[in-house]
């Protein structure tokens, strides 16, 4: 049967049809599909998990106990959950163990562009690449059995190109569980990490690497496209397909298993061409294994080492050093006039608009149309944040986040900055879902060590910026069922942080009333804003529009950042179509001149 | 057309449509028996970004990119993410642009300017003089449901596509819910007239 998947969607079925019993991640773009697709399989138990390392903890231990086991993670995922991922290598597994690691080149959703096959090398585990939907598909059933036979987890690395492309899939397998015992057998010298015991697992580490090598010299995984001889092209992951297009004629050699890598086959395929070249995005990983090996190769003199490839990327660095000739280059794109730019916004009716505006107004980090005094020279507040649809903030016209390094980072460095002893307040912004991933225990320093700086805690009641997964917080699993929800406040009190406000995301004069009251508090403090992500309001109604008689034009609606409203000809409008109305009106609590008010109520809307 | 490749853009705004649009015409290409890959980049947000999805159908797809300079088809359901995109049109290709402007933010606040429909189809023809405009926004909201742009955009583009209408509208049916189903349907014939009526080809 033909199907059209995502690489995501296929990575899962993969998995589902390899017999996966437990499935674990945390979300994080690319790879959050893959878990929000196991979970609509009914035999398989799917975990959101609290973060990464849980969840490759998790794994882990359905693996010791005979079932296998699947983690997906986004590349800096993999960050988060390696200490676990290390220990996994050391150990070794019971029940087959895969671990995904969606990378994200050009970093269209991430902090940073980080290449994980190096985490392959780093753990001395084998690595797969799928090159499309299809192989994404076919390489989990051969990741499972890489993994049981050789008793170690398996990486197979993903990419944003891979993960979040659809592609046809011959689907030509159904589920099949392994038969094992399922129950965890005492082994101290396997499962007890003690250095004496370490001691022996790790020459076993490297003798599975040698025998590794040995499987990937004949594996299917790794095949020869012969074409003409005098071109002779290495690539793995989508990195193959541009390559496919840039050179169709020349040989190939494809590689699905891309650590350890086959020794013997690169030797007889660079034998067999004039020029040897590697194509790979991000950094020269094969390129340096494959000189490491004596061979001559073309590689980062093609390719760049930053952002996303494409085949025309690879066409222009073949032209330059000659590798492409008689293909005449394409013409350059024409200089477009400067046309406004369009990045992502904080939604209608979002409920971390009101408290960015209330911050960024109270630090005199936005100059309001119509304040009185000088305009804001520098500003009185530092913001730390993280990783979330909060970041967003950090745009104009709210400029209300001041640093995001990873999920969890904003906690620490604002304790930091304070210590270090600036004159500024410190307040950290956090997510709920991301709190609960890494936030708790910078919490738990900041108490320790008579931290006074304020954290604010965005409860949306969701993940929101992957797609609005569940969390702890939520109480409702990944399959949609009613748990036990974690009660932030009672859990930031029982930290032992004292002061604790709890305030509606959506009532702008208690947001200042709270922040004012914990900027003027020399102690730790926590803030808990709370209101529901815009997406989920379910039943808009009555939405807000601008009385034109009142409204004097001092822009001060437009300092929200809100989408829905708009200014055409110097005139201020709300979109209805966009505006969440009564869910939200924060614009209506902020205008100067009282203009603003449900449509029904407001005069003169009709005519713009 | 039935031979050769197509490589299509579909742009937009997060929000109006453009993922289920084309993955429709993805699935509509695979039953129809071609290779079909087909790769959205949407930037870090759902809501109100620019959003732009590739669609590569043939005999057999390798990259699921287009290059710069060689799509077949772009459908633009948004006037400025008409021009910002059509930089990837091929000398001669088509564009079918809905007949909409959504400003973003910055030119709300005041610090870009919008262009001008003149701007807008001088950077247009520098690729091509194949632009057809529709009012597919309107259209739509005469139908009472504006989210049914999408549907209206691609029956527009089904003129250019090797695809039967009975193949769009079965997969149609498979991916809309029941309770709105009819009243795309309604959208997609509408924007098949509309581009039959204006001569798309």
């Amino acid at each position: 049967m033909k199907r059209l998947l995502s690489g995501n969607e296929a990575l899962a079925l993969g998995a589902y049809h390899a017999g996966v019993k437990v499935a674990t991640a945390y979300p994080g773009t690319p790879s959050t599909e893959i878990l929000e697709s196991m979970a609509r399989f009914d035999d398989v138990y799917a975990e959101w998990s609290t973060n990464e390392k849980v969840a490759m903890e998790v794994a882990l231990g359905a693996a010791y106990a005979g079932v296998r086991s699947l983690v997906s993670v986004k590349h800096v995922g993999l960050n988060v959950s390696s200490d676990p991922f290390m220990a996994a290598s050391t150990t070794g597994i019971n029940g087959g163990m895969v671990v995904i690691s969606a990378d994200d080149p050009g970093m269209h959703s991430s902090q940073n562009e980080q290449d994980n096959r190096h985490y392959a090398r780093l753990a001395k585990v084998p690595m797969l690449e799928p090159s499309d939907s299809q192989e994404a598909y076919e390489f989990m059933a051969y990741a499972f059995d890489i993994s049981e036979q050789f008793d170690t987890p398996v990486l197979v690395r993903s990419t944003t190109r891979i993960s979040h492309s659809k592609s046809v899939v011959q689907v030509n397998r159904s589920r099949v569980v392994p038969v094992r015992q399922v129950g965890f057998e005492r082994n101290v010298k396997k499962y007890v990490m003690l250095p004496a015991h370490a001691r022996l697992r790790h020459p076993l580490m490297e003798d599975r690497l040698v025998k590794l090598a040995g499987y990937a010299e004949t594996s299917s995984l790794n095949r020869v496209e012969w074409g003409e001889r005098h071109l002779g092209v290495v690539a793995s992951g989508i990195a193959f397909q541009y390559a496919r297009e840039a050179f169709p004629k020349a040989s190939f050699l494809k590689l699905g298993m891309t650590y350890p890598l086959p020794r013997e086959l690169l030797h007889q395929f660079a034998a067999g061409v004039d020029t040897l070249v590697v194509i790979e995005e991000l950094d020269p990983f094969l390129e340096e294994n494959i000189k490491a090996m004596g061979l001559k190769v073309v590689g980062k003199e093609i390719t760049p080492r930053v952002g996303e490839l494409n085949p025309a990327i690879i066409e222009q660095g073949a032209r330059g050093v000659g590798l492409l000739t008689g293909v005449p280059a394409p013409r350059k794109a024409d200089i477009v006039a400067e046309l406004p730019r369009r990045p992502p916004l904080l939604c209608p009716g979002c409920p971390h608009t009101g408290i960015f505006f209330v911050l960024s107004s109270m630090g005199r980090r936005l100059k309001l149309p119509n304040s009185k005094g000088k305009s804001s020279r520098r500003s009185t507040l530092t913001i730390t944040g993280d990783i979330g649809c909060y970041t967003l903030a950090s745009y104009p016209p709210l400029n209300a986040m001041d640093t995001t390094a990873c999920m969890g980072a904003g906690i620490g460095q604002a304790l930091g900055m304070e210590k270090a002893g600036i004159t500024n307040k410190v307040v950290a912004v956090i997510g709920d879902s991301t709190f609960l991933h890494s936030g708790i225990t910078p919490v738990v320093d900041a108490v320790y060590n008579q931290g006074k700086i304020t954290v604010i805690i965005l409860d949306n009641g969701t993940t929101a910026m992957t797609g609005r997964q569940d969390h702890p917080g939520t109480g409702i699993s990944a399959q949609g069922k009613k748990t036990k929800a974690v009660d932030l406040e009672r859990l930031v009190r029982g930290i032992g942080v004292e002061d604790v406000k709890v305030v509606d995301a959506f009532n702008v004069k208690e947001i200042r009333v709270a922040v004012k009251s914990c900027l003027d508090n020399p102690e730790l403090s926590v803030i808990i804003v709370r209101g529901d992500c815009a997406v989920r309001v379910p039943r808009r109604s009555g939405p807000r529009a601008v009385d034109t008689g009142k409204c004097d034009q001092c822009g001060t609606c437009l300092m929200i950042g809100c989408p829905a409203i708009q200014s055409e000809n110097g005139q201020v409008q709300i979109d209805t179509a966009l505006c969440v109305g009564e869910a939200c009106t924060i614009c209506q609590q902020i205008c100067p001149r009282h203009a603003i008010g449900p449509q029904s109520e407001v005069e003169g809307t009709k005519c713009p | 057309m039935s031979i050769r490749n197509v490589d299509m853009l579909v742009v937009g705004v997060g929000g109006q449509g453009v993922i289920l649009a084309s993955d429709i015409v993805a699935e509509a290409a695979l039953v129809a028996g071609y290779d079909v890959k087909k790769t959205d980049s949407l930037g870090m947000a759902q809501r109100g970004g620019s959003v732009v999805s590739h669609l590569r159908i043939g005999q057999r797809v390798w990259s699921p990119l287009i290059r710069q300079g060689e799509v077949d088809l772009l459908v633009a359901f948004e006037k400025l993410e008409a021009a910002r995109w059509s930089s990837y049109l091929r000398n001669g290709a088509v564009a079918i642009v809905n007949n909409h402007a959504l400003r973003p933010l910055s030119v709300n606040v005041g610090t870009e300017r919008y262009p001008s429909d003149e701007e807008v189809s001088d950077i247009m023809r520098q690729r091509s003089d194949r632009v057809y405009t529709v009012n597919g926004t309107a259209k739509a909201r005469q139908l009472g449901n504006t989210r049914t742009l999408n549907m209206f955009m691609l029956g527009c583009s089904s003129l250019l596509l090797p695809i039967e209408v009975q193949t769009w509208k079965e997969c149609m049916t498979q991916r809309i819910p029941s309770s709105i189903l009819q009243v795309n349907l309604t959208a997609f014939d509408q924007g098949r007239k509309e581009g039959l009526d204006g001569n798309i080809r």
